[in-house]
């Protein structure tokens, strides 16, 4: 198990939003957790990449607890591309990426050769390395969110953590973004969690689909047991067709109409 | 990886050597080192003045010569003071340069930290309280000094800021406007304890809280260089999470950083530096605000450079305190009278090409 959630109980303020989870994954694979709005799947992204302390049980990077870990040592395993992140103005892309090599550098080491070719690595698997020298606020909205993800690559970790990597992307976009992050594991074997909105390309791109509602793990596995008609009414409370994606043969869901709301 | 050279221009550099490698700005550097030379000529310009006037190779010699008769009179007088004008202008540069990179604010300055103006209240207090009561500034001060009460006052300052700016982390936006909300309280009593003190005394409190170099000495030297001599080394050494920090809180956590203790630390530094540089000189207004823009703006970065908003800073005030002794002579202005009236259109013009 590279990752664990051992009954992690997760909130802000004095809500509280995910209430004794226990969640593991493999090494080597792609989760992604889905959910309706509010259902604390970003909160629990958070955490899992050690960006909220739980309030109650604890998370486990390849068995340690991730608190009691330098932080700078977690980094050096463990990407998180937060949700909707921001970057100072002015910024190119390379400046952007090459920030992903802090964990590797000190004062007296700011720009090793292998920074350098890790980020030249980091551009060229995301097909940013002609863009380089844009400024960030250039680019269309793919391609700053492949930035990002250059940036977390440039990081150098196997462990990627990824929260709505496809959000604001239009469907053309989407589908890159995700056949990177497809590339990333099939090619690297890097293990991979996501939380992603869109249902049908969540169970295209996925090993492993983590249902959530009200801070719970409903279901998890395989796309084909988890995004089933019934799933469709318990979590989201939508009355749906699940058929086969005449392409990828995963399931896609057809929705009707909502259950509460007629 | 085949090749990963590039003919690219860019604006730093990488120099490496034995496993070590830095980035470098070419242009920091030549602003850093174009900066010291105007602010070695500037010093020794400032240095031909007072009651006795010398030439510049006359300033030039008696610094290096001790047999020259007006070695005395150089290294007495005249040295001590155009160095804390440096030193301080400095300090409080840098001081600048970090707060405003912590608030993401470029209006951002020690003053919102509560530092020059706990300082100016603490001093203003000192002195009409004193004053009233030993019949002049002899009495508590003589045992105290200003400078010591002016350093309580700014550590105490930001201190209360700190406190009632603090909520489960530092937030720029919160840190700048509990910053106002406290600094325009520690006013209104200063100007309150101006209207009731003795007309003595208030006058000789509104010098120092203008900021002035008049009478400086070796004294006003060391405090500010040792800050400086142990605060710049570290703040370097922090660069790097400063410029990390500039990214949301999650990015940078994700990155490795522990945002919360970086902050405060960089901030504590900032807080020390203008606490320092204000009890040797008072609070000379604009250095810590202006620099770091001019600098930023100079050396085209993102972010104020560290190096070369010091440098920035140390010009600035050494400058405004030779027209400060010439413009008006034989009366002396107040420095920081002079840096706002010379810091503020540079500033403006500044803004105004980047418009264009």
């Amino acid at each position: 198990m590279r990752l664990q959630a051992a009954g992690v109980t997760l909130g802000y303020g004095d809500r509280v939003v995910v209430d004794g989870l226990d969640l593991g994954i493999e090494a080597g694979t792609v989760t992604t957790i889905i959910g309706p709005n509010g259902c604390g799947k970003s909160t629990l992204l958070r955490a899992l990449g050690r960006l909220l302390k739980p309030r109650g049980g604890e998370v486990l990077l390849d068995g340690r607890r991730i608190d009691g870990m330098p932080t700078r040592e977690v980094a050096k395993v463990l990407g998180v591309l937060p949700q909707a992140p921001t970057a100072p103005e002015g910024l190119t892309v390379a400046d952007l990426v090459a920030r992903g090599r802090h964990p590797h550098q000190t004062w007296y080491r700011q720009w090793s050769s292998d920074d350098e070719s890790a980020v030249a690595l980091a551009l060229e698997l995301t097909g940013l390395t002609d863009l380089a020298e844009r400024p960030l606020d250039e680019l269309s909205g793919g391609q700053r969110q492949r930035a990002w993800i250059s940036m977390a690559l440039a990081q150098g970790t196997d462990l990627l953590l990824l929260d709505e990597p496809t959000t604001f992307l239009d469907l053309a976009h989407q589908v890159e973004v995700l056949e990177l992050v497809r590339n990333l594991h099939q090619e690297a074997g890097r293990t991979i969690v996501m939380v992603l909105h869109d249902l049908n390309l969540a169970a295209r791109y996925a090993d492993r689909l983590v249902a959530m509602r009200g801070g719970r793990v409903v279901a998890a596995g395989g796309p084909h047991e988890v995004l089933t008609e019934e799933l469709m009414r318990e979590v989201f409370e939508l009355d749906a067709k699940v058929i086969a994606d005449p392409v990828a043969g995963t399931p896609m869901v057809v929705p009707i109409r909502p259950l509460s709301r007629p | 990886m085949t090749t990963t050279t590039r003919t690219r221009t860019r604006a730093s550099v990488p120099l490496r050597a034995a496993g070590l490698s830095w980035r470098v700005r070419p242009r920091g550097v030549a602003v850093t080192v174009g900066g010291l030379l105007a602010l070695a000529l500037l010093m020794a310009l400032n240095m031909r003045l007072g009651d006795l006037p010398l030439g510049l190779a006359d300033v030039v010699r008696a610094t290096f010569d001790p047999s020259v008769p007006e070695h005395f009179v150089v290294m007495e007088l005249r040295l001590p003071r155009a160095l804390t004008g440096a030193l301080v202008g400095a300090a409080l540069a840098l001081s600048g340069a970090i707060i405003q990179s912590i608030a993401r604010n470029p209006l951002a300055s020690p003053e919102i930290l509560g530092v020059t103006t706990g300082a100016s209240v603490t001093v203003v207090a000192g002195v009409v309280m004193s004053g009233s009561a030993y019949g002049g500034v002899s009495g508590l001060f003589s045992a105290l000094g200003i400078p010591a009460l002016a350093l309580l006052g700014g550590l105490a300052g930001a201190a209360i800021v700190y406190a009632l700016a603090w909520r489960r982390g530092l937030d720029g936006y919160r840190l700048v406007l509990v910053g106002i909300g406290v600094a325009a309280v520690f006013t209104n009593v200063k100007y309150w304890l101006l209207t009731v003190g003795d007309v003595n005394d208030t006058g000789r409190a509104m010098v120092w809280i203008s900021g002035s170099l008049n009478g400086r000495g070796w004294e006003h030297v060391v405090p500010v260089g040792l800050a400086l001599a142990v605060l710049v080394p570290l703040t370097l050494i922090g660069t790097r999470s400063l410029d990390a920090l500039r990214y949301g809180d999650d990015t940078v956590t994700a990155l490795g950083v522990r945002v919360n203790p970086a902050r405060a630390l960089m901030l504590l530094a900032a807080v020390l530096l203008a606490a320092v540089a204000t009890a040797s000189a008072g609070p000379i207004a604009f250095v810590a605000l202006a620099s770091p823009q001019i600098a930023l703006r100079v050396v085209r970065c993102a972010q104020p450079p560290l190096l070369s908003s010091a440098v920035t800073g140390a010009v600035l005030a050494t400058g405004a305190d030779l027209i400060a002794r010439t413009a008006f002579s034989p009366i002396e202005l107040p420095v920081g009278v002079v840096t706002a009236v010379l810091g503020a259109p540079y500033l403006i013009h500044l803004i105004w090409r980047a418009r264009k």
